[in-house]
């Protein structure tokens, strides 16, 4: 049996929007708790428009001290895990694209028994470790860890970049004249540059939303998520929308400038 | 002990009222040097910590200070870890509540030379401060206590012939019936969620009230009758108790009516909504009415970064004006003599008249903090709440359950070579459950 | 995805050790030490011999076998959850509809939330005096608020969580099945049409065991994610629903015994590895390309 054509479109789409509300209506809602009063934040029934939007409860967030330094430090330390893990990660997810070789199936299951514990836990002893060396409590510390953590999706979405990057091209430059360096340099990785800036943008992201290792290995030098995971059951709840509102309201952002890179995050192409 | 303790709360009444106050520590610390930390438990939640900042050490004109604030895990962690480092740290003083000095002591300063400098302290705080030895390892700085806040909306449904002013746990029951008999609604509000301070209501109010004491009659006949009350009083107590950090929040929405919590934690909807509140003491039991007092206390690490700056820093903090501040801002009660300020908020004078008919009552018994158990203290807490999920969330049963808990505390008081304190009167050995 | 493309002047496996050196000496340094030195920490005694008292005091924890059953109900309703609304998602953009680019965009931004936004976004739905109330109300389904996270009613609780990190980690599925079903030529889909095939059928028939690889690859990681969060629970059930990674770190952090929070790890890479394992043998695929 098979529906008129139009009425078939209509249900896609109908499916199609209702799935966009499903992922937009909450994203609203932390929105409009954001910027209320904080007597609204209490009141029931709550409004469901913006009929008396206020910054009231978004100032006492950003002016509740620590906060406007937690988001100066979640910058620092993302910025920083970008610079480290694209370092570490990019070579290798060239390599991986690149040359078959043995072991790689061994670093492949090595990366995914980094996930299968929970990084909580990892910081317990890196926070013994992080004392000694004098990176308790740092930008750098908590940035070190991030990378580790980050690393293994730099990997993946750049070797699919690479991949994508003909290889040939590389090899036609190399019998032009060109080392095998320059060539790199020339020809692979102009082209794969936007693929880069995506997993750069990937490895903000895992930053810039991790909680727990920030929590655990720094006392002062708070994460924005750390703070907030910390105040979490302590803070009146216009702190909890506040926060989870600054926390959350990048994303849509960021998705959207890595919105072509997407399916390279699990080697597509 | 518990004659000495009731001494200590009067002075606190006392102190409080007091219109002679002296100033005490001299004039604003002008103190210069290398910037410090200075690591507490208190003033976790960021409202308190923001006020802490800002406004209480606003006045301060010494060297740089960082305060921060954190579990006592954490904190305690950072205050060790720098000790055994050894050398300077960044932690310059350190601010702790009585019972989590404890595992500090060998990495603590002798602050007894300093004492004379701040008169008014009750000589028992004083004592307190010694943690058991002749030596003064920190300078009581503030305190503080628990007790109900109570919407108005309530008191038409108190059972006839109680005084509000002086429940009882059978008469708080009947109350929270009566709500839920006329208004099909669940109004009491216990904190039972994350980070909530319950331990301390089981440690110092309903344990002690019932059976007379805490660890010694942890599986007594008289816990058993007290857990069965606490069963009958969850029966009228809002399901999200158990979500509850603080009951100022649940409170403020209206959420519950009659709400049990540290005076910190209720301040916030006292302060906001001062005529639709009143303040009551903690209700008594067939022992009595025992309630907790909070003693925080100001120490000084060897291994400091600022000598000076710390001790300028004790000072500023113990000065009356500052000691207002903290009850203004946080509302911890000052430990030194101050005169209590006319155009005091209306929130903070609901409470400073809760505590002082909780400490005046006939049958007030104070009770202090665990004392001893040092980084055991949270194996004590958690034995005791885990004991509140089986037997009241979980329904299990009550003498099954407190026979296999009372291992666990008595492990804990054990593993910690904790004498008895309070209720619990004295040992010699380590404190046991009958 | 890279297989053929060894040349020949390239064999020598001196130059890929050199770039993937550092990056396995980084993950060995700050991660495979520190999950060593944690995993010794759950038989370390205090004077430093091997014991077994941490394993036994998680196991004699009132909140041991409700963390352990909590963690597996949440993971046999959330992970189906969301390969079911991954892969109507993904058939929806996979089928150039009009907008199609703008639909994978939306659908993929709670990619970048973390569980801990995710958990107050949706407290501020299912809170007692939240969003969900005020619409039922509205729509005059309710007349009273109904309080949705109380210990009472621990599936409301549950389903609370399952919506929030349904909602939250879709995202990851779909984009691994987007790509997936871009690796299938489209002739597929086309003759499926031809024959008449329902688009039901078609997804079933034809779609689902070409997205084998993938379903794969989406089960494993989800699985293995899934144990790991908790900030979620903790924001919407608090201490109403203790889960194995939610224990391990309130044994660390709050009760500040990191022994017994070792000891809850260690269940939890036991749990994630038995699961792989499981998914490996079920679906029959080998390591390799799962790993891609």
């Amino acid at each position: 049996m098979r529906l008129p054509y139009a009425v078939d479109r209509a249900l896609v789409y109908a499916v199609a929007l209702l799935l966009a509300a499903w992922v937009l209506v909450p994203l609203y809602f932390i929105g409009l708790a954001a910027f209320s009063t904080p007597d609204a934040a209490y009141s029931y029934p709550k409004a469901l428009l913006p009929v008396a939007p206020s910054a009231e409860t978004m100032r006492f967030f950003l002016d509740s001290r620590g906060v406007v330094s937690s988001i100066v430090n979640s910058f620092a330390v993302a910025l920083l895990t970008i610079v480290i893990a694209l370092l570490l990660g990019a070579p290798a997810g060239y390599a991986l694209a690149r040359f078959a070789f043995r072991g790689r199936d061994a670093f492949a299951v090595l990366v995914l028994t980094t996930k299968m514990f929970p990084i909580a836990i990892l910081s317990i002893p890196l926070a013994v470790t992080f004392l000694q060396l004098g990176l308790y409590d740092s930008i750098v510390g908590v940035a070190l860890v991030h990378s580790a953590m980050a690393l293994p999706f730099v990997i993946l979405v750049t070797s699919g970049v690479f991949v994508a990057v003909s290889h040939e091209l590389e090899e036609a430059a190399q019998t032009l004249g060109c080392s095998r360096w320059t060539a790199f340099l020339r020809v692979a990785l102009p082209l794969a540059l936007p693929g880069l800036a995506a997993a750069a943008i990937f490895t903000f992201v895992i930053s810039w939303n991790e909680a727990f290792a920030s929590t655990i290995l720094t006392l002062r030098s708070r994460t924005l998520p750390a703070l907030v995971l910390t105040a979490l059951d302590q803070s009146p709840i216009t702190f909890k929308f506040a926060g989870g509102f600054v926390m959350a309201a990048p994303a849509i952002a960021f998705i959207f400038l890595m919105r072509r890179y997407l399916l390279n995050l699990w080697g597509g192409r | 002990m518990n004659a000495r303790s009731i001494v200590i709360v009067l002075a606190l009444v006392i102190t409080a009222c007091s219109t002679q106050g002296t100033p005490s520590g001299g004039a604003a610390a002008t103190d210069q040097g290398s910037g410090f930390v200075f690591a507490s438990t208190q003033f976790t939640p960021t409202t308190e910590q923001e006020a802490m900042r800002t406004k209480i050490l606003a006045g301060y004109k010494g060297a740089p200070v960082d305060f921060i604030t954190d579990a006592e895990g954490v904190i305690l962690d950072r205050i060790t870890a720098e000790a055994k480092a050894g050398g300077a740290g960044k932690v310059g003083l350190i601010g702790l509540e009585n019972g989590q000095f404890g595992s500090l002591i060998s990495g603590l300063q002798d602050l007894g030379s300093t004492m004379d400098k701040y008169k008014g302290i009750p000589a028992d705080f004083v004592g307190l401060g010694k943690l058991g030895t002749a030596t003064q390892y920190y300078v009581p700085w503030m305190q503080a206590t628990y007790f109900l806040a109570v919407n108005k909306k309530a008191l038409p449904y108190l059972p006839s012939g109680a005084d509000v002013n002086a429940l009882t746990y059978d008469q708080l029951i009947t109350w929270g019936k009566n709500i839920t008999d006329k208004t099909g609604k669940r109004m009491i509000g216990l904190p039972a969620g994350n980070n909530s301070l319950l331990h301390r209501l089981l440690q110092g109010y309903f344990y002690p009230s019932y059976t007379g004491g805490l660890v010694t009659t942890y599986k007594s006949a008289d816990a058993e009758t007290m857990w069965g009350a606490i069963k009958e009083l969850w029966k009228y107590t809002n399901p999200q108790s158990t979500t509850y950090a603080f009951m100022q929040e649940p409170l403020q929405s209206e959420e519950v009516w009659i709400g049990f919590d540290h005076a910190a934690r209720l301040i916030n909807v006292l302060k906001a909504k001062p005529d639709d509140f009143v303040a009551v003491p903690a209700p008594a039991g067939p022992k009595g009415r025992y309630f907790m007092t909070v003693l925080v206390g100001l120490a000084i690490p060897k291994t400091t970064a600022n000598q000076a700056g710390a001790a300028a820093l004790i000072d500023y903090l113990l000065q009356p004006s500052t000691q207002i501040a903290t009850l203004r801002e946080n509302s911890f009660f000052p430990v030194v003599k101050v005169d209590i300020p006319g155009d005091l908020n209306p929130g903070l004078k609901l409470e400073a008249d809760a505590v002082a008919k909780q400490a005046g009552a006939k049958d007030a018994k104070p009770v202090p903090l665990p004392v001893g158990l040092g980084a055991k203290g949270g194996d004590l807490n958690k034995a005791m709440v885990d004991t509140f999920q089986r037997i009241v969330v979980k329904g299990e049963d009550i003498r099954t359950v407190l026979n296999e808990q009372a291992a666990l505390v008595q492990k804990a008081i054990t593993d910690a070579g904790a004498t008895c304190w309070g209720p619990d009167g004295s040992s010699t050995g380590p404190c046991q459950v009958k | 995805m890279t297989t053929g493309r060894m040349s020949v002047r390239w064999r020598d496996d001196a130059l890929p050790l050199a770039l993937l050196g550092p990056a396995v000496l980084y993950l060995l340094l700050l991660i495979v030490l520190p999950m060593v030195q944690a995993l010794v920490l759950a038989f370390q005694g205090d004077d430093g011999t091997f014991t077994l008292e941490h394993l036994r005091r998680m196991t004699g924890d009132v909140a041991f076998r409700d963390a352990i059953r909590n963690t597996l109900v949440l993971l046999i309703l959330i992970v189906p959850a969301q390969i079911v609304l991954a892969l109507v998602m993904a058939l929806l953009v996979h089928s150039r509809i009009r907008g199609h680019e703008w639909f994978l965009y939306v659908y993929a931004i709670p990619l970048a939330i973390s569980d801990l936004a995710a958990g107050i976004l949706w407290l501020s739905v299912f809170t007692q005096n939240g969003y969900l109330n005020t619409v039922l109300q509205a729509l005059g389904i309710i007349k009273e608020p109904i309080v949705y996270l109380s210990y009472e009613n621990i599936a409301m609780v549950i389903g609370a969580i399952v919506i929030a990190e349904s909602w939250r980690a879709t995202a990851l599925v779909l984009v691994i099945l987007v790509a997936g079903l871009q690796l299938i030529p489209r002739d597929y889909f086309e003759a499926a049409d031809l024959f008449g095939a329902s688009r039901l059928r078609r997804t079933v028939h034809v779609v689902i065991p070409l997205l084998r690889p993938s379903l794969q690859s989406a089960l494993i990681i989800r699985t293995i994610f899934a144990f790991t969060t908790f900030a979620a629970v903790f924001a919407l059930a608090g201490r109403n629903l203790p889960v194995v990674a939610g224990e391990a770190y309130n044994w660390s952090v709050v009760a500040r015994d990191p022994h017994v929070a070792a000891a809850y790890a260690l269940v939890l890479l036991a749990l994630a590895g038995a699961m792989t394992m499981v998914y490996l043998r079920v679906l029959g695929t080998s390591e390799t390309q799962r790993a891609r």
